[in-house]
């Protein structure tokens, strides 16, 4: 019996004592952030969208060596020697037009890996995040600042370039070859004749052709804010 | 407001039809609001905002978004389900709410009817909303409805006890049925109210009479028959668009039916709290939908509140606590009249 009347006063108490919690939480500030309209601080390393600064960009590679999903589609080209294309921030000497410098960010797995090789700090991760596209194929940025004439040309410049070089340097090498023959006038001249079939780069012809992988000619998407790392 | 309006348009049939309708100018904007503010009061009893983006301020346009999505929605029918009462129950679920607002008096100018029976024919027939729940529950062919629906039957057959010996009370002091008379009995200052008087035994009566009306609209800690948790969405789970929205109208109309009675025999109905200031018919309608809103805030207030109880437990609250507790109030204000 006198349990009877404890609960039914526990009940009725409990039952006040919940109403005046959740009364007292109505005037709480929400926890909610209305997230586009207000946006939390990112934190301070916060790696997000990829963000390449071309104009320091040596064409080394080592990005895309260094990126386990293989993200990059990276293709240079030798400069002529008469050709100057200046020197990073840094103070490098640039040596290569970079013709096509494509990051797959649909593949990007935000390692932040390609960021530590880079000789020259031009690759980074930026605090952009929103960057979804309605096409997986317009998550393709191409960062290479030449336009598709100017790629063509350096191309087609830097082919001639190599044959020229290919074809002196096998002039060079016969000559040294007959040179050596006839001084020497002794057995075992093959090997030196077939040196220079080696020697030309056949990369001349196969990058001759514009480069396909490139969907959007829009600029390279720059972060309005870069964090400096 | 019967009779001029019969002289307005010499009709009398078209002033009853008017007169009929007069209530669903105030619950369907009622129930838009209600859903809208239930959703406000949640979010922010858990520390959320809730609606936020339709139609600019705090979402206020969320719940009309939300009824013309509704509105556009297919109508589903399960194959195996009985067709003609799947159609029915919304309506017979609707209907039996909307009937109990006609006897209760908004303002002492307007009552869809003002019979001697009134307080009687509202608990009678806001019972026929069970009848609707069973009809779903039965007829929509799935175990999920059909316990819901069982559960609501239980539920509002053991309910109704409490509910009837609560308003008993105040029935025993006013001495009639006529809600409005027991509204005019209420006139004066606050303390004219019957919660008031003979206290404590009217207040308490209040207070199991607000716990069973709990139970009765299927409103937490007592919402066994649409547990969401336990049986999908109880008795309208096989439901969608329109009928969907008829069951949720019917339930916020129910919710703020059992809060307008409350308000109606214990709080003065459309009675102005300061005696004169502020009375006459057109406050009168402000101070009872004040008052009916109150209570449905209440209502919410609980619902965020409290966990559902148990099936077991909610028996036991009915019929071991709030049964003989009524009683006990009968019996007190019978004894009290007496001397």
């Amino acid at each position: 019996m006198k349990k009877y009347f404890r609960d039914i006063f526990q009940g009725i108490w409990s039952v006040l004592i919940g109403m005046k919690v959740t009364f007292l939480h109505l005037f709480t500030p929400a926890v909610t952030i209305q997230y586009p309209d207000v946006k939390l601080k990112l934190p301070e390393r916060a790696r997000n969208r990829l963000y390449v600064n071309m104009d320091d960009c040596i064409g080394c590679f080592q990005c895309d060596i260094a990126c386990p999903v293989d993200c990059f589609a990276i293709e240079t080209a030798k400069a002529l020697p008469t050709e100057d294309l200046g020197t990073t921030s840094t103070g490098q000497k640039k040596k290569l037009w970079v013709t096509k410098f494509d990051i797959d960010i649909a593949k990007c797995c935000y390692c932040g890996l390609c960021v530590y090789p880079c000789p020259t700090e031009c690759i980074k991760m930026t605090d952009v995040y929103e960057f979804s596209e309605f096409d997986r194929h317009q998550l393709i940025y191409n960062y290479a600042t030449l336009t598709p004439a100017e790629i063509a040309d350096v191309k087609v410049r830097t082919g001639e370039y190599e044959k020229e070089q290919a074809v002196k340097k096998a002039a060079a090498a016969t000559a040294a070859a007959q040179a050596k023959a006839a001084s020497a006038a002794a057995p075992g001249t093959a090997p030196a004749a077939a040196k220079p079939a080696m020697a030309p780069p056949a990369t001349a012809q196969a990058t001759a052709t514009v480069a396909p992988g490139a969907p959007k000619e829009a600029p390279p998407p720059t972060s309005p804010t870069e964090p400096s790392l | 407001m019967e009779q001029p309006l019969k002289d307005l348009l010499s009709n009398d049939v078209l002033a009853y039809v008017i007169m009929a309708f007069i209530p669903l100018l105030w619950i369907v904007p009622y129930a838009l609001f209600a859903v809208w503010l239930e959703r406000k009061v949640s979010a922010h009893m858990q520390d959320r905002l809730g609606p936020m983006r339709v139609g600019g301020w705090h979402g206020w346009a969320q719940t009309i978004a939300d009824i013309l999505k509704l509105v556009q929605k297919e109508d589903i029918v399960p194959s195996a389900a009985d067709k003609k009462l799947h159609f029915l129950s919304p309506w017979v679920v609707f209907i039996g709410s909307y009937a109990a607002f006609a006897a209760i008096p908004f303002s002492s100018a307007y009552v869809g009817s003002n019979i001697n029976l009134g307080l009687f024919y509202v608990i009678a027939v806001s019972t026929l909303v069970v009848v609707g729940i069973l009809m779903a529950g039965w007829s929509s062919n799935n175990k999920w409805s059909l316990f819901g629906a069982m559960r609501s039957a239980a539920q509002i057959v053991s309910y109704e006890i409490p509910t009837a010996l609560a308003l008993l009370a105040v029935v025993m002091i006013a001495g009639t049925l006529n809600l409005q008379e027991i509204n005019q009995q209420q006139t004066g200052w606050f303390w004219h109210w019957y919660i008031f008087k003979k206290f404590p035994f009217v207040f308490v009566a209040f207070i199991i009479y607000f716990v069973a009306s709990l139970a009765e609209t299927n409103r937490t800690p007592f919402d066994l028959p649409e547990a969401e948790s336990e049986l999908v969405a109880g008795y309208h789970t096989e439901y969608s668009g329109m009928k969907f929205a008829l069951f949720f109208l019917a339930e916020y109309a129910n919710m703020f039916a059992v809060s307008a009675i409350g308000a109606t025999l214990f709080l003065g109905g459309w009675n102005s709290p300061f005696g004169d200031f502020l009375g006459g018919p057109i406050w009168g309608v402000f101070w009872f939908l004040s008052k009916g809103m109150f209570f449905v805030v209440v209502q919410m207030w609980l619902r965020w509140t409290l966990p559902r109880l148990r099936v077991d437990q909610l028996m036991y609250v009915s019929w071991k606590v709030l049964t003989p507790w009524a009683f006990v109030c009968i019996l007190g204000v019978g004894f009290w009249m007496m001397m």
